[in-house]
C-alpha cells in the first residue's frame, strides 16, 4: 500500500483519533466563529462544514467532492476551542493531503516546504540572495513562474548558521542538562535569537547541548500535505534528540510551530502515535516559555531583571496556542519592571507558515491578518513580540513596527 | 503550575468566579478543554421565567416561594442580586463602549426569540431592550435572506399572538462575500462597519412604517453592538432592537469578551484546550489537577479548585453505556441521578426526565461532596432545570459569584488565624 494514500480504517488508532472525534460534533458553531480564514474569504467554507460535516462524505476510495479545504491554513484554533475534543484541524489536514495528491502537489509547495534546502543555497550567498529576493523584477518573475505572491513576506538570510556558532559555544557545565531544538528560522535566519536562548538559559542554571545533527521537524511539509516527505524529516529529528531524552535532559525550542509539530502534529497528522522516539520526543519537549514559567512556579526562574522602559505588544501564535498551555510568554514579559506588554486578542497573523506566501491566499492571509495589525496600531507599542518567527515576519510586514521574541526581551532584560 | 485557585471551565460560570476571585487578590487560572457555552447563548440574563410551567413576572417576589418548594436547587444556596449588580458593572467597564444591561430582578421583560415567542428574562443588553414585548408600539420584524437560521415572518406571526401588531420582511444585505449563505457573526461583523451601516439603512428604510419599531437578528456588531444601535436608530429616526439568533450568538460572544476582559484586567490567567483530566488528593483535599495538554499534562497545583464545567449538555457530566453516571473532570459524586433499577429515560420527551436534575453533590456552601476545597458553580450543580425554568444566567452567575466569594473568605480567615 502507498503510504500516502492510505486513509484512516477501523483498525488504525488513528481511526479512533480522528474520525472518532467526529461523533461529538454538536454543531454547536464555537469553531466557526473562531476560523479566521473562512471569517474573510468564502473560498473556506469553515471548519466545521469542510471537517465534521464533509468528512462523513469522503471515501477513501472515491474521488472528493470537495476542494476548497486547500483554503484552510491549518492553524489549529478549531481544535483548540472546541468544546468537544473533536480533532477538526487534524481531519482537515488529511483532507487537504487527499485533495492536493489528487489536484498535483505544486513545485512551489515542494520548495517552501523544505527551509533547509533553501537556507542551505541562500546562507553562503546570502548578500545576493537576500538583494534579489527584494528585487520587483524577480518577485514578479517568481510569483508568475513559482506562484509565490511578490509581496508576501520573506525573511533575510543571515549569512551565517546558528549551529556554525554552537559548535565553538561551550556551554558551561552545571549537570543541569537541557537540549536545544532550534529549528529552521534561527538556523539560517535569526541566529541571533537562538544565541539569546542559549544565554538566558545559561543565566538560569542550564546547561545547553545543541545537537548537531538536527534538522527540520517536516512541519512545513506537512501541512503542504507532502505527509511522507514530513514523517521523514520528523523521525531523522526524533532519531537525534531521543538519545538525550533517554538520558533524562528535556528539550527545548523558540519555534512553538516546530515545538507543537513535536509535541503532538506529527504524532496525530502524520500517523506516528506508535513511534516509540517520537513518543519520547513528544513527551519531553518544552516551549522555551514554557519552561521558564514552570521555573518562575518553583521559585526557581533568575528575576534579577532590569527595567525596560517601554511598550511591547504581544501576539499568541495559534501553533502557539495549539500547545494548550495559556500565553506563558506574557505571565514572562509581566515579570520585567517597566516594560508595559499589551495583549493583542486577534487570532492570527495570517501567515500560518507557508500560506500567506503563496499567491492564490497572500490577499486572504493579509485580511486574516488586518485586525491584528489594527490592534498592534491602537496599541501604540513599539515593538510586537511574538513566539514563531513566520509569525513575525508576517506581523513586521503588516505593521511596519519592528518585531522580536519574547526571549529577546528577558535576554535584553537580564542585561546579557 | 501552582496557584491560589483553578478554576475549571470558561463559561459564564467560571469566568466569573475566575473574575471574582482575581479582582479579590487571588492567583487565579481558568482551565477550559474549549471555548465555553457562552457563543451559543443568547446574551440575557435569565434568572427564573418559569415556576412549574406558569411564567414568572417577578423572580424577586416568586424566589423565596419556589426556594422553599426546591430546596436542592441552586437558588436555596446563594443569592441572585449581588452577582447581577456585579455582571452589570463588568459590562460598564468592560470593552464594548456604551454597552449596558438593563432590567432588575423585580420584573422580568418579555423579548422575542428567534420563532416569535415570548421569553422572560431580568437583565437584558440596551441593544435588545426596544424589543419589550409589554409596549404596544408595533414591530417590524427584518430578516435576512443570507441568514438562513431566522425567519422574520414566522418570528413576527409568533409575536402577533403576544398581542403586539408585527409583521415580518425580507431583504438582501449584499454583503459581496460571494458566499449563499451566511451565519449571524459574520454578519455581524459587517455591522462594525459605518459605512455598511449607512448602506442598509438606505436599504430597509423603505419597508418601514411609521411608528414601528424594528426588529432585526442579532447581529449589530461585535466591536461596538452600542455604537451601531445608536447609529442605525439616528438614520432610521425610530427604537431598533436585536431578537436572539440561533448559534453563533453575536450577544453571547459579547458577553463572553466581556467576562475574559474582566478576568483579564484583573490578572487572572486563561487556558483555553487544556482538558482537566484528573486530580490528585490528601484525603479530603484536591492538591492538584491534571490537564491533557499537547506532548504531556501539566499539572496545575491550587489550595482552591471551582468546578465550573456545566452539565450533561456539555459532557461535564456524562451517562455511560453501563448506566452510570459520572463526573468527568474531577470524578466527583454526584445527586439528582436515578435509583439502581429505577427508569431512567420517561417515554414523553417534553416530560421532566428522572436525569434532569442531575449534578455534582454539594453542601449548602457549594463545597463538594467528599471535599474540603472544590466548589461547584454553573450547570454543573444538582437541583434545577434551567432550559425549563429560564434560569441558566442566574444560576451561574450567582454560584460563580458565591463560590468566588467563599474561597475569598475563607482564604482571609486562614490568613487571619
Amino acid at each position: 500500500m502507498n503510504p500516502d494514500t492510505r486513509h484512516p480504517t477501523p483498525d488504525t488508532p488513528l481511526f479512533d483519533l480522528l474520525r472518532g472525534s467526529l461523533d461529538h460534533c454538536v454543531k454547536c458553531t464555537i469553531c466557526e466563529t473562531a476560523c479566521p480564514v473562512s471569517n474573510v474569504t468564502p473560498l473556506f467554507p469553515g471548519p466545521k462544514y469542510a471537517g465534521p460535516q464533509a468528512e462523513r462524505y469522503r471515501d477513501p476510495a472515491a474521488p472528493s467532492v470537495e476542494w476548497s479545504v486547500d483554503y484552510c491554513s491549518g492553524c489549529g484554533i478549531c481544535t483548540q476551542v472546541c468544546p468537544q475534543g473533536v480533532k477538526i484541524a487534524e481531519l482537515n489536514a488529511h483532507a487537504r493531503r487527499r485533495v492536493k495528491a489528487r489536484k498535483g502537489v505544486p513545485l512551489r509547495d515542494k520548495i517552501v516546504g523544505r527551509p533547509t534546502l533553501l537556507g542551505r543555497l541562500g546562507t553562503p550567498a546570502a548578500p545576493l540572495a537576500n538583494a534579489s529576493l527584494r528585487l520587483r523584477p524577480i518577485r514578479v518573475l517568481a510569483e508568475k513562474v513559482l506562484g509565490v505572491h511578490r509581496d508576501a513576506p520573506v525573511p533575510k538570510f543571515a549569512g551565517r548558521t546558528f549551529r556554525s556558532w554552537a559548535k565553538k559555544h561551550k556551554s558551561p557545565a552545571t549537570g543541569r542538562r537541557v537540549v536545544y531544538f532550534h529549528g529552521c528560522g534561527t538556523q539560517y535566519y535569526e541566529p541571533d535569537v537562538g544565541e539569546k536562548v542559549v544565554a538566558v538559559l545559561e543565566h538560569n542554571g542550564f546547561e545547553v547541548d545543541v545537537p548537531l545533527k538536527q534538522d527540520c521537524c517536516g512541519l512545513p511539509l506537512q501541512s503542504n500535505g507532502l505527509f511522507d516527505d514530513a514523517r521523514a524529516y520528523v523521525l531523522r529529528l526524533a532519531r537525534v534528540l531521543a538519545p538525550h531524552a533517554r538520558n533524562g535532559a528535556i528539550i527545548v525550542g523558540n519555534a512553538t510551530s516546530c515545538t507543537l509539530m513535536l509535541k503532538r502534529e506529527a504524532r496525530e497528522i502524520l500517523e506516528l502515535e506508535d513511534d516509540p522516539d517520537l513518543k519520547l520526543v513528544s513527551e519531553k519537549t518544552y516551549d522555551i516559555c514554557e519552561l521558564l514559567l514552570e521555573l518562575h512556579d518553583r521559585g526557581e526562574l533568575n528575576t534579577d531583571f532590569r527595567p525596560l522602559e517601554e511598550s511591547v505588544a504581544y501576539h499568541a501564535p495559534c501553533q502557539q496556542q495549539g500547545h494548550w498551555i495559556g500565553k506563558p510568554a506574557l505571565d514572562l514579559l509581566a515579570l520585567v519592571p517597566g516594560l508595559q506588554v499589551h495583549e493583542m486578542d486577534a487570532r492570527c497573523c495570517g501567515i500560518a507558515g507557508t500560506y500567506g506566501l503563496k499567491a492564490e491566499k497572500y490577499d486572504i492571509a493579509m485580511k486574516v491578518g488586518e485586525d491584528l495589525f489594527q490592534q498592534v496600531a491602537d496599541s501604540g507599542a513599539a515593538v510586537v513580540a511574538c513566539d514563531s518567527e513566520t509569525c513575525r515576519w508576517q506581523i513586521e510586514h503588516g505593521t511596519h513596527k519592528p518585531s522580536a521574541h519574547p526571549i529577546e526581551l528577558l535576554h535584553r532584560a537580564y542585561g546579557l | 503550575m501552582r496557584y491560589d485557585v483553578v478554576v475549571i471551565g470558561a463559561g459564564v460560570a467560571g469566568l466569573t468566579a475566575g473574575a471574582r476571585l482575581a479582582e479579590g487578590g487571588a492567583r487565579v487560572c481558568v482551565l477550559a478543554k474549549g471555548m465555553g457555552s457562552t457563543h451559543l447563548a443568547p446574551g440575557t440574563v435569565d434568572v427564573l421565567g418559569y415556576d412549574g410551567g406558569e411564567r414568572v413576572e417577578s423572580p424577586a417576589s416568586v424566589l423565596p416561594d419556589f426556594v422553599s418548594r426546591h430546596p436542592d436547587h441552586p437558588y436555596a444556596l446563594v443569592s441572585v442580586a449581588p452577582a447581577l449588580e456585579w455582571f452589570a458593572a463588568c459590562v460598564e467597564r468592560g470593552p464594548k463602549p456604551g454597552y449596558r444591561y438593563v432590567g432588575s430582578l423585580e420584573h422580568n421583560v418579555l423579548l422575542p426569540t428567534a420563532l416569535g415567542a415570548a421569553r422572560p428574562s431580568a437583565l437584558v443588553p440596551t441593544t435588545m431592550a426596544g424589543g419589550d414585548l409589554g409596549d404596544p408600539a408595533p414591530i417590524c420584524v427584518v430578516g435576512f435572506r443570507v441568514l438562513r437560521d431566522f425567519h422574520a415572518s414566522l418570528c413576527a406571526a409568533n409575536v402577533a399572538r403576544s398581542g403586539v401588531e408585527a409583521r415580518g420582511v425580507e431583504i438582501d444585505l449584499n454583503l459581496h462575500t460571494g458566499r449563499a449563505e451566511e451565519n449571524s457573526l459574520g454578519i455581524a461583523r459587517h455591522f462594525d462597519d459605518p459605512g455598511f451601516r449607512s448602506a442598509f439603512s438606505t436599504r430597509v428604510a423603505p419597508s418601514l412604517r411609521p411608528g414601528e419599531r424594528l426588529g432585526l437578528p442579532a447581529v449589530l456588531g461585535v466591536r461596538d453592538p452600542q455604537g451601531a444601535l445608536t447609529d442605525l436608530e439616528q438614520r432610521l429616526e425610530r427604537p431598533l432592537f436585536e431578537i436572539p439568533t440561533l448559534p453563533p450568538s453575536a450577544p453571547g460572544i459579547r458577553v463572553y469578551d466581556i467576562l475574559r476582559a474582566a478576568l483579564r484586567s484583573a490578572g487572572g490567567r486563561l487556558v483555553i484546550g487544556a482538558e482537566v483530566v484528573g486530580a490528585s488528593r490528601d484525603g479530603t483535599r484536591v492538591t492538584s489537577v491534571r490537564a491533557h495538554t499537547s506532548g504531556h499534562d501539566h499539572v496545575y497545583e491550587a489550595r482552591w479548585f471551582v468546578l465550573a464545567t456545566g452539565g450533561v449538555a456539555s459532557g461535564a457530566i456524562e451517562l455511560g453505556s453501563d448506566w452510570v453516571a459520572r463526573e468527568n473532570a474531577l470524578g466527583l459524586s454526584l445527586s439528582g441521578a436515578p435509583a439502581d433499577g429505577a427508569a431512567r429515560f420517561d417515554p414523553d420527551y417534553f416530560a421532566e426526565q428522572p436525569l434532569n436534575r442531575i449534578g455534582v453533590a454539594v453542601d449548602s456552601s457549594l463545597t463538594g461532596e467528599g471535599t474540603d476545597n472544590v466548589l461547584v458553580a454553573g450547570a454543573a450543580l444538582p437541583g434545577a432545570i434551567p432550559w425549563r425554568e429560564g434560569s441558566g444566567e442566574g444560576i451561574s452567575l450567582s454560584t460563580g459569584f458565591a463560590a468566588a466569594r467563599t474561597v475569598l473568605e475563607r482564604e482571609g480567615a486562614a490568613a487571619a488565624a
